[in-house]
């Protein structure tokens, strides 16, 4: 199977290196504190925030966590993470509670940790949940699929903590970016990246590769800080910059997009809703 | 969905589209760009920004910059620059009446979900009992304490009482502490002590589930925060509906107990978003005067129907209006009643337009008012 096209063009009609379209949308689900839905091309998340709220302990949701791991100062985020059944080709049998949503619910929490600012709302929780609606491309196996839906995932997250009024340093965003070793080969290392715009900083970084899939952890930039990366595959020092410089750039792209769509969102509540401060200054 | 999904029609559409149009030009006259999103940088007076300038909520400091960490719009206040969050939940404020619902009844307290970070707490000993208040003779002493509340104390002034003690000679003492016990049994009155039994009982007071309304009473140094009741207006809410909208929407006022006359009805504004909308209740206190009252009112079930119904209608209304005040309300149910609509199409698209443009002219006459 060939990512490119003799024409050029990629297996979902792009450019190699152009970006999915984006579409995001926020408020999407009633009842959450705050909500949205994004999309990168064909990749559909929906994200739904509760909370902060007083700490539950419910120990079946969120397998590892419970009392023992409240914290009194800050306040503890809880992700989780699914696939809908319906959101592959053919219809899925286990939609979560398996290893890669566990590690991918993990990330979410992790990257999320690092922009929310806990220490504002002691002794209560945050609970993302996320929950994937459709993937890219149905002939694809599910490892090809984690990077794109890992990015939707984290862009998703942040829309929907930013609607629920949650002060956060910066809005993180994602990207991945992917390299064709050879013309012939079945796809090449494949890097995630998350980054705070803002702060420019990298809080996240995984790599992958679809075909070896060998776990090697390599390669640490100096300027990146704060978590672990994981690193599943080889690449050479100054691909990886390329393919890194790439995906930077992307979720600088969707920073943008991401914060017109919040402005927007903000602008809507204003305008319906910003009578309060200069009625009152009438009377 | 959030966001109001109604079938509109085609004129409908454009009514409204024209409606929210003003009700956007006129809000930008009235602030312009003070939205912010996350991250972004507020722009402050330099000569003055780091000497002088104070961050308030949702701001933070970043490399010498102000940068916003909700979505909002910046508000000053003298040197005092804060980003107010729009969707967000609720933050308390000492002094606020809010509607909470009873989630767990705990040792001596009941804790209530307010929309706030945390649950919140009311105390037994912080509320008022339906038998608070008793005479009592044996904490009688020769100082009384003044208390404000209490009417019937007042009048007598504890100096008077003391001056009276000083003067009188010790012979007569052991006399004088007998009359005054005696005095004091009279005059004391102080809300009961709390028994293991009121402890046994406080399910009889509010259950889980219930719909109590209460004030802030302050914050513990730990963050947790203290709900009291100890006024008769306070406690459980019964037979009605509670509107959850978002906080923000609710304006802080010095009224938040509306009685709506022409519909026998009792609306609560609670300032953390929930709305009480319920029958009218005249002595809250005694559960004896209650019950004779509600054997009466609900021999109209059909009244109640009429009016709770249109009362639902505020939902809407606030995704339009969004400035919650009883007189907007009560307007909006007239409107409701002259242009004689059904109860069931109140939720419909041709009156969630015909209110827009109300809103629309409304807040176009207002601002005129204000120029």
């Amino acid at each position: 199977m060939e990512y490119v096209s003799p024409e050029g063009l990629r297996l979902d009609g792009r450019r190699p290196m152009e970006m999915r379209q984006l579409r995001a949308e926020i408020g999407t689900v009633a009842k959450a504190n705050g909500s949205a839905v994004f999309e990168m091309g064909n990749t559909k998340v929906i994200a739904a925030v509760y909370g902060p709220r007083e700490m539950i302990n419910v120990v079946n949701v969120f397998q590892v966590q419970n009392r023992s791991q409240q914290i009194n100062d800050q306040a503890l985020v809880r992700c989780e993470y699914s696939m809908a059944n319906f959101s592959t080709g053919d219809r899925m049998r286990k939609p979560k509670g398996d290893r890669r949503s566990t590690e991918i619910s993990l990330v979410i929490r992790q990257t999320m940790e690092a922009c929310i600012l806990t220490h504002l709302m002691p002794r209560s929780q945050i609970d993302i949940f996320v929950q994937v609606l459709q993937v890219m491309e149905r002939n694809i196996s599910i490892l090809n699929v984690s990077a794109g839906t890992r990015s939707a995932c984290i862009n998703a997250a942040t829309l929907a903590l930013a609607d629920a009024g949650i002060p956060m340093r910066d809005i993180v965003t994602s990207c991945s970016a992917g390299f064709e070793l050879h013309e012939d080969s079945a796809g090449g290392p494949d890097v995630t990246v998350g980054i705070l715009p803002k702060l420019d900083k990298v809080t996240l970084l995984q790599q992958f590769n679809l075909t070896t899939h060998s776990s090697f952890y390599e390669l640490l930039l100096a300027y990146l800080v704060h978590f672990p990366f994981i690193m599943d595959a080889k690449l050479p020092v100054d691909i990886f910059e390329n393919v890194m410089g790439l995906a930077t750039e992307g979720c600088k792209a969707i920073a943008n997009y991401i914060r017109e769509v919040l402005l927007e969102n903000t602008k809507q509540l204003e305008y319906r809703g910003v009578c309060n401060s200069y009625v009152s200054g009438s009377i | 969905m959030r966001g109001l999904r109604l079938p509109l029609r085609q004129t409908q559409r454009i009514r409204l589209q024209r409606a929210l149009e003003k009700l956007q030009s006129l809000s930008c006259k009235a602030n312009s760009d003070a939205s912010v999103t996350v991250a972004d940088t507020i722009p402050v007076n330099y000569e003055d920004a780091f000497l002088n300038c104070l961050r308030g909520h949702g701001t933070t400091d970043l490399n010498g910059d102000l940068v916003a960490t909700v979505c909002g719009v910046v508000e000053r206040i003298n040197k005092l620059v804060y980003v107010r969050a729009l969707r967000a939940r609720y933050k308390p404020e000492v002094g606020d009446i809010v509607v909470g619902r009873v989630v767990e009844v705990s040792q001596k307290r009941w804790r209530l979900e307010i929309n706030f970070s945390l649950d919140a707490i009311l105390m037994l000993s912080s509320m008022n009992m339906p038998d608070g208040i008793q005479w009592e003779a044996t904490r009688a002493e020769f100082t009384i304490i003044p208390s404000a509340d209490n009417g019937i104390r007042r009048n007598f002034s504890p100096f008077l009482v003391k001056r009276d003690l000083s003067s009188i000679g010790k012979r007569f003492l052991s006399l004088v502490a007998l009359l005054s016990l005696l005095f004091n049994y009279l005059i004391v009155r102080v809300s009961r002590r709390r028994t293991a039994l009121d402890e046994l009982n406080m399910r009889g007071i509010f259950e889980e589930n219930d719909v109590v309304c209460a004030e802030i009473r302050n914050f513990q140094h730990d963050g947790s925060l203290q709900l009291q009741a100890r006024s008769q207006k306070y406690g459980k809410l019964e037979k009605g509906q509670l509107l959850i909208v978002d906080p923000y929407l609710v304006k802080k006022s010095k009224q938040h107990f509306h009685r709506l006359e022409q519909f026998g009805i009792d609306l609560i504004l609670g300032r953390n978003g929930f709305i009480w909308v319920g029958e009218h209740v005249e002595a809250r206190d005694s559960m004896v005067v209650d019950q004779a009252n509600s054997s009466e009112q609900s021999m109209v079930p059909e009244e109640k129907n009429q009016t709770h119904t249109p009362l639902e209608m505020r939902q809407n209304i606030c995704r339009i209006a969004m400035l919650i005040d009883a007189d907007l309300i009560l307007e909006t149910v007239e409107l409701s009643s002259t242009v004689k609509i059904d109860i069931h199409d109140m939720l419909g698209s041709e009156f969630h337009v015909l209110v827009a443009e109300r809103e629309a002219e409304r807040r176009s006459l207002m601002g005129k008012r204000k120029r």
